[in-house]
Formats: C-alpha cells, sequence, structure tokens
C-alpha cells in the first residue's frame, strides 16, 4: 500500500530531482493528498509551462492520482 | 499508431481532432465533480468560449488512455486546436494574464477581481464568480 507523503517529503524529492530548485510545498486541503507547490529552478528557462509542470510530475510518476491525489503546480524558471 | 490497438485511445485523439475547444474534466461543466475542473471550466465560461466536454469519471479507461496520449496526469486538460494548453494551474495563470483568450482567439475578460487579500484561501480566490452571487 502506497504511503502518503508529507510535504517535505515531496519537497525533498523535487528538490532531488530538479537541479538548483527552490521548492515550497504546502498540504492545500489539510486533508494530505491535495498539495500546493512552487517549483523555481533555472532549468525551466526556455521551457514552456506544459514542459516545466511535466518535469515536476514526472518526479512522482503514478503517486499523482493515487496517493497524491492532486498536486497543484506553479513553476518559474530563474 | 495502430487504428486497432488502442480503439478508445483512437478515440479520444478523434474528439481531439474534432473540436476546437474540448475539456477533459471530472463531471459536467453544470455540475463539475472536482474543484480543479470546476476552476477549469469557469474560465472558459468566464470568456463565454463554446467548449466541447468530456467526462473522464464514468470509465476509469477514459483517464487512463488520455493520459497515455498526452503525457499529462491529472485531469482537468483542455485542449484548442488539438494541442495540451495545460491543466488547472496553467489554465488559470493563462486566463488570468490574458493568454488563454489570446490562444482562444477571443477578447480578454474583465479583470476577474483586486489582488487577492494575503492568506485568502487559493481555492476560493480565482474567478470571484460565486463572490459576486452574495
Amino acid at each position: 500500500m502506497d504511503k502518503m507523503p508529507t510535504p517535505d517529503e515531496i519537497k525533498q524529492r523535487i528538490e532531488a530531482a530538479i537541479p538548483e530548485a527552490r521548492v515550497a510545498v504546502e498540504d492545500w486541503t489539510g486533508g494530505g493528498d491535495h498539495f500546493r507547490a512552487t517549483v523555481v529552478s533555472p532549468v525551466f528557462a526556455g521551457k514552456t509551462r506544459i514542459e516545466q509542470h511535466r518535469m515536476v510530475y514526472a518526479v512522482f510518476g503514478d503517486e499523482i492520482g493515487g496517493p497524491i491525489h492532486a498536486l497543484s503546480l506553479t513553476t518559474k524558471a530563474d | 499508431m495502430s487504428d486497432s490497438e488502442h480503439p478508445l485511445r483512437d478515440a479520444i485523439a478523434e474528439a481531439i481532432r474534432d473540436n476546437e475547444v474540448i475539456l477533459f474534466m471530472k463531471g459536467v461543466p453544470e455540475a463539475p465533480a472536482c474543484g480543479f475542473s470546476a476552476r477549469a471550466t469557469a474560465c472558459l465560461q468566464a470568456l463565454d468560449v463554446p467548449f466541447a466536454a468530456v467526462d473522464v469519471l464514468p470509465d476509469p479507461r477514459i483517464r487512463q488512455e488520455l493520459s497515455a496520449l498526452s503525457n499529462w496526469p491529472t485531469i482537468p486538460q483542455l485542449f484548442v486546436k488539438g494541442e495540451l494548453i495545460g491543466g488547472s494551474d496553467i489554465i488559470m495563470e493563462m486566463y488570468e494574464s490574458g493568454e488563454l483568450a489570446q490562444a482562444l482567439g477571443v477578447e480578454a475578460a474583465p479583470a476577474p477581481q483586486e489582488e487577492a487579500p494575503a492568506g485568502a484561501n487559493p481555492a476560493a480566490a480565482p474567478l470571484g464568480i460565486e463572490n459576486r452571487l452574495g
């Protein structure tokens, strides 16, 4: 059974996967499965929003829609 | 791409091709079954754009095949002229910046409301449509 990640685990996993990412994650609803993340990284430069969001979603694979019911994203290049 | 191997995926691809603006969502525009689908619907309605809507809830395979096709894991998903525009976060960002109106070839809607106050519930912030009723 998949365990529900904490906001801190989500933050650490994004930071580990995306170079020089600065990440803020909050539990959006308090229910432990709707998260909201802001990710800023130089690797997003020149990429479309769709490409940026795909990079973050790729960190979690099938967990999106599973234990992570929703991960709302704001991504920015810096 | 084979026509017979993934009939449902082919049907989804055809719907995306045949409808200039199409939203895959949970529920229907009149009764979205998820806050994210509700926000996406509200953006399109605020711009007064006709759109096709597909409810993914009746059969989980719709969502599986759609995500396989679009390489996008979440619902809703908005396509314009065959291209994935994004999910609810991108739809909202583009709505607020005027880019969504541009992509849809319509006039931008008037600014929905003043800057949301700090600490406002983000789920309630987006369009202010409900707020005006009360």
